[in-house]
Order: structure tokens, then C-alpha cells, then sequence
């Protein structure tokens, strides 16, 4: 027999006031790793879907309040195509390419959908044709100071250009783009022909998946949306492919001169407030941890001082056959530990099962277990334990051993 | 083996003090069998706690085999409690959570042994007390006198010195204080000195000799005859 095997079989001797306590920690651990594990799978797939989306500055409404970057073309405000031709005649210094979207509700045999209208490259090469500028190499802006995006190393005419790119080289105004989830969903694929406002379109690429917004649409010329839809010449938002960051931060204020009625939105500030909500997460969980485990704590306290009370006789009988002070603070403290290892453990398990079901359905967020929390849960919470069952295992070693005796 | 020097112990109880053992010589030879009796209050587990080396005398020394007992420090006075002296309690104090077998571990496992040899010298001392069909049982599930012979089997297994018996026959019938006598009997034949407090003079009839505290003295002597 050895100290380990006594603790072990104590532990079961008393298992539902120890079960609370364990609950308490093991509540905290989980807390925090599922939120950490959710925010930092949060972060990790912004940052993927910023490195592929190629857009890095948005021209939306004044009035248009940005909530998530992927639905702000959703906000039903609208400014004039109008303001298209203005940054296209421009030529500002890191302007790679534009892509003005206007989105309305449509249905394709009574299921709803999104209808994105989106301007082809060839458009603004047109305008710049007609506007005697098609010497520049660049159609939309100067490439003065410009590094390589995926914005302009990748356009070619391939439809499916617009899933990385932003922007595509033609798009028919009777020419239809599917995103993944939205085929999938009506069922149909390239060469087919879809009714939308009574008007026949044919499917001419279905774009690969992206895991944004964009699965879920159907993307056809902005003319043709903007007249079935009968929206006129308007757009909800102009993202703009900046090329790098030095003409980004001097665009800016030319965006801001040029369309002083918009509001300008850069990818930093996107990506800024969404760091922001994922760091006030990240704080939160290191709030509600430190909460669970402070009344897993007192609770673990609470439990071990109505321990040694219980046991005086039997932790007396023990200093009587020979246990030392060190022999019964190591009995407690090893059992404290016992608990903070198993709520660690079980709160790393349990939490890490929570963001795995929730962080998909919540955020749409694959979430795999983050092996780092588990050193962080099961030393934090054993820690918590042994600090909270210290006085406990002193007190437990400073009983009076001739408390054994019939008379004491 | 022990040999008390004017011991002297005061409790401060609510403000007044209690004198448990006044001014108390005592000198207890090797392989001797004490029966220390008195009526309640009159010190008599107050001395069975110091010569355990548990409570500390407020004046008077204590020597065990001619060293002063409470000149070691605690730890050093634990130790020697693990290896030289042995316990047999009144309400036998058994861990209730384990098992006959692992009861006797204790001592054995304190005193630093090996997982098998505590086992084997657990069941060596079992099998002596006549529990060997016993070993897997929990205090629970055993009579009040095989919980009592378990606890001898538990003072034996580091084969000390002394042992300090606590009223050892207080929670039995007449059949089983007999058979637990007869094997503390036994254990003093086997050499060991024997210290036994009590309040049955049937029970200190098995004594060498029997010392009377009246007031933490050791007042009278009498010689009762030997069992």
C-alpha cells in the first residue's frame, strides 16, 4: 500500500461532496477552453478567409453601420454606379481592381435566394477604352508602387475566378454563376438554365467552395440585376483590391476626397473590430474560468475542512502509528491535486466536445480539441486546488494525536 | 524501558488549571506488564499520551531505553512512535474504507516498507490473531472482536517494543476481552512490555502489576497476582 493508493481509495470512501467540487472546476476549465477554442478557431479562419478574399478596402453608404464584412452588401442602403466610374477614371495609386456588388432577394422555383449582381473586368476596360487611357497596362488604376495580390495575378477567364479573386474577366447579362451551397441546393449545375424576374439565365460555372457568404449566392451581370430588379443604377458596396500597404494607406484619403458621400472601410479595421470582438471572447473566458474556479475553490476548501473534521480520529490513529505532519498534508494535498487533475482533464474534454458542437453552429467555425489548453486547465485547476486545500491539510497536520485516546 | 522523572501536566481549562499528572515518578522495566488504573479524570490517558511521546510534560522528564523523549523533536519522537511503541485503542480505530489486511499495512507502509513485504508481514500477523480467512474484509463487515484482534494484528506488525493499550477490553463481551487478553498475554511472553489502561479490575487481574492514579498521582501500588 502507498500514500497514492490511500488517497484513491479515501476519494471513493466520500465521493459526492468531493463530485461537487470536482464540478465546480471542472465547469471552469471547460468555460474557458471551449470559448478559447472557439475564438481562436474564430481568428484563424478570418484570418484564411482575408488571405484569400484579395479585397481589402470597401466603399459602402455613409448610413451603413459594418457588422460582419461578408453581409455588408446585405444592408439594403444603396449609392450610384455612378461612383464605380468615378474611382475607375481616377487611377489612384493602389487601386488593383474594383468590384461593385448589388444584391437583392430573388427565388428560383419559389426557393429564395440571394441575387448578386457584379461587374466583369472587361466593363472597366471598356470605360477606360473609351476614355483614351487603354495604353495603361493597369484598366481600373496606376500600379505605381503596386506588389503581385491574388487580386492581379490570378484574373484569367475562367468564371471561377471570381471565388478568389473578387472579379471576373466576362460575365454575359444573361449569364448566371452559382456559388457551391446554392447549386447544391436548387440541384443544378453548369450549362442549365434557371428562371429568375421571368427571365431565363444560364448556369455558366458553379464556383468551388469557399466557406464564406458567397457558397450561398447566385451571381449574375450587375446590369441585369440592377434592371429586373428595377433598382436603377445603384450598388450597395464597392470593394476595392488595394495592392499593397503603402498605396492602401495613402488611398484612403483619396477614396475620401474623391467620394466624400461614402463611407470607407478598410480590411485593418474589419479585421480590427473582429479581433477585437475575439479578444473581448478571449477575456470573457479567462473571466468566467477564474469565477468557476474560485467558487470550485471555496468549494474544494469548504469540502476539505468538513474532511479533516470527519477524519480526526482517523488522521490521529495515523500520527499515533507513526504519520508525520508531512505524511498527512501530503494525504489532502495529494488529494487536492487528484481533483484539480481530473477537473483539468475533464473540463478540457468536456469543453473541447462544446466547441466542437457549438463553434460550427454558432459561428460556423470547424473547431478542432487545442492540446495547449489542456496543460493550461489541468495546471491552473490543480493549482486552484492544492491553494485551496492548503489550510485544510495544515490543520489536518496539526491535530492533536491524543484525540485517538478513549478519554481525549 | 521507561522511566519518569517528577512529571508534572497542567491543562488551562476556561481560565483554571487542571493539574492530570502531579509531580508522577514512575520506572518500568523491560517486558513488564502494567495495569495502570483510576477513576475517570485522574490522568490516566494523559500519561498513556506522554509515555507515547504525543503530549508533552510541563515539567519532569520522560527517558525511553535512557533517552529523553522529549528532547527529540517531533518528527524524530513520530519515527520512534512507528518503529518502538504500538497502539491498541478502545473503539480500535480501524480505517473503515480499508480492508483487515490493509489496516495492518499501515504501520508497515508509515516505516517505509515495501508494497510486498507489508503485505506479506500483514498477513503473517493476521493469520497469528486468527484472522487469516479474514483478510479482505472491511472493519464493517468483522465482530467487534475481530475488529479488536485486527488492531493487535496492526500494534504487532512493526514488532515493537512497548505497547500502550487504551482500554482494550472496553467495547467487548466477557468471551472476547478474555481472548483479547490472552493474546496481549502473549505478546508479553514474546518480550514486549505492556502498558494497559483500565477501569475493569478483571482485566488488570492479567497485569504483572497495576499502578492506581488518584489525581495524577501514582498514589498506591498494589501487587495483584499475575494471570
Amino acid at each position: 500500500m502507498k500514500l497514492q493508493s490511500m488517497i484513491w481509495k479515501e476519494l471513493w470512501q466520500r465521493p459526492t461532496p468531493m463530485l461537487t467540487s470536482l464540478l465546480a472546476v471542472t465547469l471552469g476549465v471547460t468555460a474557458l477552453v471551449a470559448i478559447q477554442n472557439i475564438t481562436v478557431f474564430s481568428e484563424r479562419k478570418i484570418a484564411g478567409d482575408m488571405e484569400s478574399l484579395g479585397a481589402n478596402v470597401l466603399v459602402l453608404p455613409p448610413s451603413v453601420t459594418l457588422q460582419d464584412y461578408y453581409s455588408a452588401d446585405m444592408h439594403g442602403h444603396t449609392m450610384p454606379e455612378e461612383f464605380v466610374t468615378r474611382l475607375a477614371l481616377a487611377r489612384m495609386p493602389g487601386v488593383e481592381n474594383l468590384a461593385p456588388k448589388l444584391c437583392v432577394e430573388a427565388s428560383v422555383d419559389t426557393i429564395p435566394v440571394t441575387l448578386t449582381g457584379i461587374l466583369p473586368r472587361s466593363e472597366f476596360q471598356e470605360k477606360a477604352a473609351w476614355q483614351g487611357l487603354s495604353m495603361l497596362t493597369n484598366a481600373v488604376g496606376s500600379d505605381r508602387g503596386c506588389c503581385a495580390t491574388k487580386a492581379d495575378v490570378g484574373v484569367d477567364d475562367d468564371p471561377n475566378s471570381l471565388a478568389t479573386t473578387r472579379t471576373i474577366q466576362e460575365l454575359g447579362e444573361r449569364d448566371l454563376i452559382l456559388g457551391r451551397d446554392v447549386a447544391a441546393q436548387l440541384g443544378s449545375g453548369v450549362g442549365d438554365t434557371l428562371t429568375l424576374f421571368d427571365e431565363e439565365f444560364e448556369v455558366i460555372t458553379v464556383l468551388p467552395e469557399t466557406g464564406t457568404i458567397d457558397d450561398g449566392r447566385i451571381f449574375a451581370h450587375l446590369h441585369s440585376v440592377q434592371d429586373l430588379s428595377s433598382a436603377g443604377p445603384v450598388v450597395n458596396v464597392i470593394e476595392i483590391m488595394a495592392c499593397c500597404e503603402d498605396a492602401a494607406g495613402g488611398l484612403i484619403t483619396n477614396l475620401s476626397a474623391e467620394l466624400p458621400d461614402t463611407r470607407i472601410i478598410t480590411i485593418a479595421q474589419v479585421v480590427e473590430t473582429q479581433v477585437a470582438v475575439n479578444g473581448l471572447m478571449s477575456r470573457l473566458s479567462w473571466g468566467f474560468f477564474s469565477i468557476l474556479l474560485l467558487v470550485g475553490g471555496a468549494s474544494i476548501a469548504s469540502v476539505m475542512y468538513a474532511n479533516v473534521t470527519e477524519r480526526r480520529k482517523e488522521i490521529g490513529t495515523l500520527m499515533a502509528l507513526g504519520a508525520s505532519r508531512n505524511f498527512v498534508t501530503r494525504m489532502f494535498l495529494g488529494k487536492a491535486t487528484l481533483l484539480g487533475l481530473a477537473g483539468g482533464l475533464g473540463g478540457f474534454v468536456v469543453g473541447s466536445i462544446v466547441a466542437a458542437v457549438l463553434g460550427p453552429q454558432l459561428l460556423g467555425v470547424e473547431v478542432q480539441p487545442m492540446p495547449m489548453l489542456l496543460g493550461v486547465g489541468m495546471a491552473t485547476a490543480t493549482v486552484v486546488a492544492v491553494a485551496a486545500s492548503f489550510l485544510p491539510a495544515r490543520r489536518a497536520a496539526g491535530l492533536d494525536p491524543c484525540l485517538v485516546f478513549n478519554d481525549a | 524501558m521507561y522511566d519518569l522523572n517528577s512529571v508534572t501536566k497542567t491543562y488551562v481549562r476556561r481560565g483554571h488549571t487542571v493539574t492530570a499528572l502531579d509531580d508522577t515518578n514512575l520506572e518500568i522495566p523491560d517486558n513488564d506488564f502494567v495495569a495502570i488504573i483510576g477513576p475517570s479524570g485522574s490522568g490516566k490517558t494523559t500519561l498513556l499520551s506522554v509515555l507515547g511521546g504525543m503530549l508533552a510534560p510541563t515539567s519532569g522528564n520522560v527517558f525511553i531505553d535512557g533517552e529523553s523523549l522529549y528532547d527529540l523533536s517531533i518528527e524524530e519522537r513520530t519515527a520512534l512512535r512507528s518503529t518502538k511503541i504500538g497502539f491498541v485503542f478502545q473503539s480500535f480505530n480501524l480505517i473503515p474504507w480499508l480492508t483487515a489486511c490493509e489496516n495492518v499495512q499501515i504501520p508497515l507502509m508509515l516505516s517505509g516498507q515495501s508494497a510486498e513485504r507489508q503485505r506479506s508481514r500483514a498477513l503473517e500477523m493476521l493469520d497469528r490473531v486468527g484472522l487469516a480467512d479474514r483478510t479482505d474484509h472491511h472493519p464493517s463487515e468483522l465482530s467487534q472482536g475481530q475488529q479488536q484482534r485486527v488492531a493487535l494484528a496492526r500494534t504487532l506488525a512493526n514488532d515493537p517494543q512497548v505497547i500502550l493499550a487504551d482500554e482494550p477490553t472496553g467495547n467487548l463481551d466477557s468471551e472476547t476481552r478474555e481472548q483479547v487478553m490472552t493474546y496481549l498475554n502473549e505478546f508479553h511472553r514474546d518480550g514486549r512490555t505492556i502498558i494497559m489502561v483500565t477501569h475493569d479490575a478483571g482485566t488488570a487481574a492479567f497485569a504483572k502489576r497495576t499502578i492506581r492514579l488518584v489525581s495524577g498521582v501514582a498514589k498506591s501500588i498494589v501487587s495483584p497476582e499475575a494471570a
